[in-house]
C-alpha cells in the first residue's frame, strides 16, 4: 500500500509540449493513532534535487522527532509551510517535481555530490550532547538536531538517553516524553482490540536442528558476528509468508491489501518504558546473516530513537520475542492496519516421543494472532506448520 | 526582632551605624558624607550623632581622601571610604590598584589593608555618560582586592560589616537606582559575604546577574514563569572573588545561561562568567551562552535613550525564550 | 642647630659609617646587577645619603617611614639588615619582603618601614593615612615621608599637602630634590622651582636644606619633629641634593654634563665629612680602613646571606594576595 496519502497532479505547460509530475509531499502518518506532527525543520529548500529515502525534514510527534523522508526521486519545486508548525496528517508541506524518468544521469550526480557533503560534515551538537553521547557511545551522525544550523540538542536526543543522563532535571522532560508513548500505545492497543476480531493459534515448533546449526555457525565467529535464533525465525516466517501471503498486508477501508514486500516488525522494549516497532525490510530476500545485521542495526536505532519514518510505518506483518525473559506462549495483539502478529515463547523442554523413543526436546511455543476478517484458522494453521517445517531445516532459510 | 522593612539607603545607614557602634577604630570619611548628609544621603544625621572625628567630610581629592584611607588602615583603623560615584574613582584607582591590592603582596604578608571603599554605580536616572557607570569589572580584574555588590537590602544592610571583618581591602558597589525602594532585612546576614545566593529555583534557564540588574532579572523570571519557562536566578553578590560553583553548579542543572551586566559586554564581567562557563561547565551546556549587557555608549542623557541602553525586562525574557527555543 | 643634638665625634664617625655603608653597598650592588644577581630596576641613592643617614639618626623605633623606590639608603640607614635587603634584590625567600618585592619594595614591619613605593608621589597620601591613625589612636609616632622633587608635578602630592594641613596630622615630608625626575630637570617641568615655597601655599611651616650636609638635615630633622609634636601639623623638609649616578642602571646620563656630576662629586656627602674630620685630626687614614673593611666584612656576610636564601615554591605563587582567613585563600 501506498502509505503516502498524497495524489499525484499531471500538470501540462501551456506549450502542451512536456509534462510535468508533481508529487505531493505530505505529512505523514507515522502510525495508526497520529493524527497531527509538527514540522521542525525543513532539510531540503525549493530547487534541492531529492532521491527516494533521502530525509527532507524533521517532524516531532508523540514518540519524539523523526526524521521523514521523500518517496519520489525529483526537484523540491514548493515549500508550503515553515517550521515551526503543527499539521494533520495528510497536510501537504511540499511539492516535488518529478525527474526519475527524464535525466536520471544528472540527478545522480547531484545525488552523489550531496550524499559526498552529508557523509563528511560531523553533526552539531551541543556540549551536553556531546557529553552524553560519548558517555553512552551514540552515534551522533544518525542524530538530526533541531537547534541552530541544525545542531543537535538535548531535546532531539532519544528518550533512553535522556532518561540515563546525570541530570536530575532530565527525569522530569522524559517522564513527559514516555507518557506520551504511553499515551500513544494505548489507542493503537484499543484500537486493535475494539476493531480486530482477534484469533490465536498456538504450535509448539521444536528447534533442536536450528540450535544445532546455530551452534556450529558460531562456533568460530567473534561474539558480535553471532547469529541468534531470533534471525532464523524471522528468516523462517518471511519464507511461510510468501507461501501464504494473505498474512502480510493491511485492512484499511473494509478492504484487505496484500503487500508486495515482506517487512517484518520487531517489537523493542524500551528500557524507560513503552515499545517501538521497527521494520526489517524485504526479510524474504535477505540472508541469514543480512538479517541478523539488520536485527543488531535496528534494535540499537531503536533504543536511541534513531529510526526512519518508513522503518516505523511499513511493516507488514510483527513479531514478538522476549526470549529468555519471555514466557512459554505470548498472545499478541495485532498492530492495526496489518492484519496478523506472531509471539514467540521461550525456549523449554518437553518430553516427546520420536520413532517410539521418549526424547527431551527442546521446542518454542509459537502463537499467531491473526484478523479473522481476513484469516480463517486454516490458513493460520497451515501458516504455523509452514513456519515450523522451515525451522527444521536452517541450513536452507 | 524579626525581619523589618527598610529603603536600601536606610538598611546601607544602619549597616554603617552598627559598624560605628562595634568598633571605634571605624570611621567614615569622603566628599560631603558628614554636614551634606551624602551625595545619595546615606550618610544623613550621622554627623549630628557621632561628629567631626567619625564622619570626617574631606575635600574634592579623591587620590588623596582614598590613600589616607588605605594609609588610616595600614597603621591599624577601619575606614570605610565612600567615593561618590564609580566615575570618581577612577581619580583613585591609583590608590585602590597599586596600593591597597599590592601592599599585602609587596611586603611578602607583612603589612594587610583591612579598608573599605563604598561607591555608588549604575544608570537610570538620567546622570549621563560622567554620573551613571558600572566598572564593577576594573575592581573585579584586580587580584588583592574583594569586590561586592549588595542587590538585596539585606545585602545593604550586612556587607559592610562583613567588609569591615575582612583584613583586606573590599569595595563595595551601590546601585543608585535601589536606594529609595523599600525592602526586607534580616537580622542576619544571608550568607557570608563570597557567597553567591540562588535568588529564585528554575529549572530551564540560569540567569546570572547582580547589583542592579537583580530585580529586572526576578522578574524577568517570574514573565518567564507565565511563558513556561522556569528560570534560575543567581546572585552573584562577590564579583571577586567569584563563587563559581554556585552559578556553574545551576548551569549544570539547566544547561543554559544568560548573563545579565549592566556593565559594558567588552572586556566586561559578563564575558569573564562565560569564559568561565567554557572553561569549567562546557559539557554542561545546550546553548551557547549569552550575554545582556549595556549598548557600547557613554550613558546618555534622555531617558528613552538611557533605558535604551540598559539591559531591561523584556530583553531578559525575549533572549529566554530563544535560547529554550534553540534559536 | 637643635640643642638637643648631641654632635660630637663617635657621632660623625657613626654617620660618616652610615653613609659609607650605603655608599659600599650600593656600588657593590652595581657589580651584582652587571652579574644578573640583582635585575628589575636598581635605582642607586649614592650621592644622596646624609638626608637618609641625617633623618633616620633623629628617628624613634615607633615612627613610620613611608619611602619611594631609591630606598636602599633609607632602608639601612632605619636599621634592616644589609644581608635582608640584598635577599630581597636577590628575590629570595629571606629577604625583607620575602623576596616578593625586589629592590623598589623594601618592606619590615618591626621596623616600621612601609615600603618603598615606587608610584611617584603615590606614598603621599599612605604617609597622611598613617598619620591620622597615629592621631587617632594617640600614638606618640611622626610619619616621615621620603619622595623625590618629581613627585611635586603629581595631583597626589597636593592633595596629601592639603588634608595633612587641613586634618593636622603628624607627617614630616622629606622631598630629596636632586634635581631631575628622571631625566628631566626641575627648571623644564615646574613652574615655582622653589619648592619649600609650595608647601608654604598649603600652610605647612618648611624649610630648605644643604642635602649633602649629614648635619645639616639630622638639625634640621630635628627641629621638624619638635615643631611637628609641639604644634600638632605636619612638616615640610626640602633637602638640596644630587644623584652622581643615573636614574636607573639603565641611563646614558645624555640630560647632563659630566661636568656638572663632577662639580656635585666634590662636594659629595661622605667626601665632605671625611674631610672635615680629618681636617680637624677626629679621623686618620687608618681609622677610614677600619670602616671600610668592617663595610667590606659586612657585605660579604650580607651576599652570603642572600645567595643562602631559598627560591620560593612556584606552589605558593598566589600565597599573600589576600590574608589567610577561616575560609583559606579565596583562588
Amino acid at each position: 500500500m501506498d502509505r503516502e496519502s498524497g495524489h499525484k497532479g499531471l500538470q501540462v505547460k501551456p506549450e502542451g509540449l512536456v509534462t510535468e509530475i508533481v508529487e505531493d509531499i505530505v505529512m505523514p502518518s507515522l502510525g495508526a493513532d497520529m493524527t497531527e506532527g509538527i514540522l521542525v525543520e525543513w532539510l531540503v529548500k525549493c530547487g534541492d534535487p531529492v532521491k527516494r529515502g533521502d530525509i527532507i525534514a524533521v517532524i516531532e510527534t508523540q514518540k519524539g522527532a523523526i526524521d521523514m523522508e521523500v518517496y519520489h526521486t525529483g526537484v523540491i519545486s514548493e515549500i508550503l509551510h515553515q517550521p515551526i508548525v503543527t499539521l494533520p496528517v495528510g497536510t501537504v508541506m511540499a511539492r516535488v517535481k518529478l525527474t526519475e524518468h527524464s535525466d536520471r544521469s544528472k540527478v545522480t550526480q547531484l545525488d552523489s555530490v550531496a550524499v559526498t557533503q552529508v557523509e563528511t560534515r560531523t553533526p552539531l551538537a551541543s556540549p551536553v550532547v556531546r557529553k552524553v553521547a560519548m558517555e553512552q557511545k551514540l552515534d551522533l551522525t544518525a542524530v538530526r538536531g533541531s537547534g541552530p544550523q541544525g545542531a543537535i540538542l538535548l531535546r532531539d536526543l532519544p528518550e533512553t538517553t535522556e532518561e540515563m543522563r546525570a541530570s536530575t532535571q532530565a527525569s522530569k522532560q522524559s517522564s513527559g516524553a514516555t507518557k506520551k508513548m504511553r499515551g500513544a500505545i494505548a489507542s493503537a492497543m484499543t484500537k486493535s482490540k475494539n476493531e480486530i476480531p482477534h484469533f490465536y493459534q498456538s504450535l509448539d515448533i521444536e528447534l533442536g536442528n536450528a540450535q544445532e546449526w546455530l551452534k556450529k555457525t558460531n562456533e568460530y565467529r567473534s561474539p558480535d558476528q553471532h547469529i541468534l535464533l531470533l534471525a532464523l525465525l524471522l528468516k523462517a516466517a518471511a519464507k511461510a509468508l510468501t507461501k501464504y501471503p494473505d498474512l502480510n498486508g493491511f485492512y484499511e477501508n473494509n478492504q484487505f491489501v496484500h503487500a508486495e514486500e515482506i517487512h517484518i516488525g520487531n517489537v523493542i522494549s524500551l528500557r524507560q518504558g513503552g515499545l517501538v516497532v521497527p521494520a526489517i525490510h524485504h526479510v524474504d530476500k535477505l540472508s541469514v546473516d543480512e538479517t541478523m545485521q539488520a536485527i543488531r542495526d535496528i534494535s540499537a536505532r531503536g533504543r536511541n530513537g534513531h529510526l526512519r519514518s518508513s522503518e516505523l510505518t511499513d511493516a507488514t506483518i510483527t513479531i514478538t520475542n522476549m526470549g529468555e525473559r519471555g514466557t512459554d506462549t505470548v498472545f499478541a495483539v495485532i498492530y492495526p492496519p496489518q492484519v496478523a502478529i506472531i509471539g514467540f515463547g521461550k525456549i523449554r523442554e518437553k518430553l516427546q516421543l520420536v520413532e517410539g523413543d521418549l526424547v527431551n526436546c527442546d521446542v518454542m511455543s509459537v502463537c499467531l494472532s491473526a484478523d479473522h476478517r481476513v484469516i480463517d484458522g486454516m490458513l493460520g494453521a497451515k501458516f504455523l506448520n509452514a513456519l515450523s517445517k522451515q525451522l527444521q531445516k536452517p541450513e536452507l532459510l | 526582632m524579626n525581619a523589618q522593612t527598610l529603603t536600601y539607603r536606610e538598611a546601607l545607614r544602619a549597616g554603617i551605624e552598627q559598624a560605628l557602634e562595634d568598633d571605634e577604630r571605624v570611621f567614615l570619611m569622603g566628599e560631603d558624607v558628614g554636614r551634606y548628609g551624602g551625595c545619595y544621603a546615606v550618610s544623613k544625621g550621622l554627623f549630628d550623632y557621632y561628629g567631626e572625628q567619625r564622619i570626617i567630610d574631606t575635600p574634592l581629592c579623591e587620590s588623596g581622601f582614598v590613600g589616607v584611607g588605605i594609609g588610616a588602615a595600614l597603621g591599624g583603623l577601619r575606614p570605610i571610604v565612600e567615593v561618590m560615584t564609580v566615575n570618581f574613582s577612577l581619580l583613585a584607582m591609583d590608590q585602590i590598584v597599586n596600593s591597597a591590592a599590592t601592599l599585602r603582596h609587596m611586603s611578602g604578608g607583612q603589612f594587610n589593608i583591612p579598608v573599605v571603599i563604598r561607591m555608588a554605580c549604575g544608570a537610570g536616572r538620567q546622570l549621563a555618560a560622567q554620573h551613571s557607570h558600572s566598572w564593577e569589572n576594573f575592581y573585579a580584574h584586580i587580584p588583592g582586592l574583594k569586590v561586592l555588590s549588595p542587590a538585596t537590602h539585606t545585602d545593604a544592610r550586612h556587607m559592610l560589616g562583613q567588609a569591615l571583618e575582612d583584613p583586606d581591602p573590599v569595595i563595595i558597589f551601590e546601585h543608585v537606582m535601589l536606594l529609595n525602594e523599600n525592602g526586607e532585612v534580616s537580622e542576619s546576614p544571608e550568607a557570608d559575604m563570597e557567597s553567591a545566593l540562588v535568588r529564585r529555583q528554575g529549572d530551564d534557564v540560569t540567569l546570572i546577574t547582580y547589583g542592579g540588574c537583580l530585580h529586572k532579572a526576578l522578574t524577568a523570571a517570574n514573565k518567564l514563569a507565565e511563558l513556561n519557562i522556569s528560570a534560575e536566578v543567581v546572585d552573584l553578590r562577590c564579583l571577586r572573588p567569584l563563587d563559581t560553583d554556585t552559578f556553574l553548579g545551576s548551569v549544570e542543572k539547566t544547561h543554559r545561561a544568560i548573563i545579565i551586566d549592566e556593565g559594558w559586554k567588552t572586556c566586561g564581567l559578563a564575558g569573564e562568567i562565560s569564559a568561565i562557563i567554557m572553561e569549567q561547565g562546557f559539557w554542561f551546556l545546550d546553548a551557547p551562552v549569552k550575554r545582556l549587557c549595556t549598548a557600547e555608549v557613554p550613558i546618555p542623557y534622555p531617558s528613552h535613550l538611557e533605558q535604551a541602553a540598559l539591559p531591561q525586562v523584556k530583553q531578559i525574557v525575549e533572549m529566554a525564550q530563544a535560547i529554550m527555543e534553540g534559536r | 642647630m637643635n640643642q638637643k643634638l648631641h654632635i660630637d665625634r663617635t657621632h660623625l664617625i657613626n654617620q660618616l659609617k652610615q653613609m659609607l655603608r650605603i655608599r659600599r653597598f650600593e656600588e657593590k650592588c652595581t657589580q651584582l646587577y652587571a652579574e644578573e644577581k640583582i635585575r628589575g630596576f636598581l635605582h642607586l641613592y649614592i650621592g644622596e645619603e646624609a638626608i637618609a643617614v641625617g633623618v633616620m639618626s633623629v628617628l624613634k623605633p615607633e615612627d613610620q617611614i613611608v619611602a619611594t623606590y631609591r630606598e636602599h639608603g633609607h632602608a639601612l640607614a632605619r636599621g634592616l639588615s644589609m644581608g635582608s635587603i640584598l635577599a630581597e634584590m636577590f628575590g629570595r625567600t629571606n629577604g625583607c619582603s620575602r623576596g616578593r618585592g625586589g629592590s623598589m619594595h623594601l618592606f619590615d614591619k618591626q621596623m616600621n618601614f612601609y615600603g618603598g613605593n615606587a608610584i611617584v608621589a603615590g606614598g603621599l597620601p599612605l604617609a597622611a593615612g598613617l598619620a591620622m591613625a597615629n592621631k587617632k589612636q594617640h600614638r606618640d609616632a611622626v610619619t616621615v615621608c621620603f619622595f623625590g622633587e618629581g613627585a611635586v608635578a603629581e595631583g597626589e602630592f597636593h592633595e596629601a599637602m592639603n588634608l595633612a594641613v587641613l586634618w593636622k596630622l603628624p607627617v614630616l615630608f622629606v622631598c630629596e630634590n636632586n634635581g631631575y625626575a628622571m631625566g628631566t630637570a626641575l627648571s623644564l617641568s615646574e613652574s615655582e622651582t622653589n619648592i619649600a615655597k609650595k608647601a608654604s601655599g598649603y600652610g605647612m611651616a618648611s624649610s630648605q636644606v644643604d642635602g649633602m650636609n649629614v648635619v645639616d638635615v639630622e638639625s634640621a630633622t630635628s627641629t621638624a619633629l619638635d615643631l611637628i609634636k609641639t604644634t600638632s601639623q605636619p612638616y615640610f623638609l626640602e633637602c638640596k641634593t644630587y644623584r652622581f649616578r643615573g636614574h636607573s642602571s639603565f641611563d646614558g646620563q645624555l640630560y647632563r654634563e659630566k661636568e656638572e656630576i663632577r662639580q656635585w662629586e666634590e662636594k659629595g656627602p661622605v667626601i665632605r665629612l671625611q674631610n672635615w674630620l680629618k681636617e680637624n685630626n677626629h679621623f686618620n687614614e687608618e681609622d677610614l680602613d677600619e670602616l671600610e673593611s668592617e663595610i667590606k666584612a659586612e657585605i660579604e656576610a650580607a651576599i652570603e646571606f642572600a645567595e643562602g636564601g631559598a627560591w620560593e615554591d612556584t606552589a605558593d605563587l598566589c600565597k599573600d594576595v589576600y590574608s589567610p582567613t577561616q575560609q583559606g585563600e579565596p583562588g
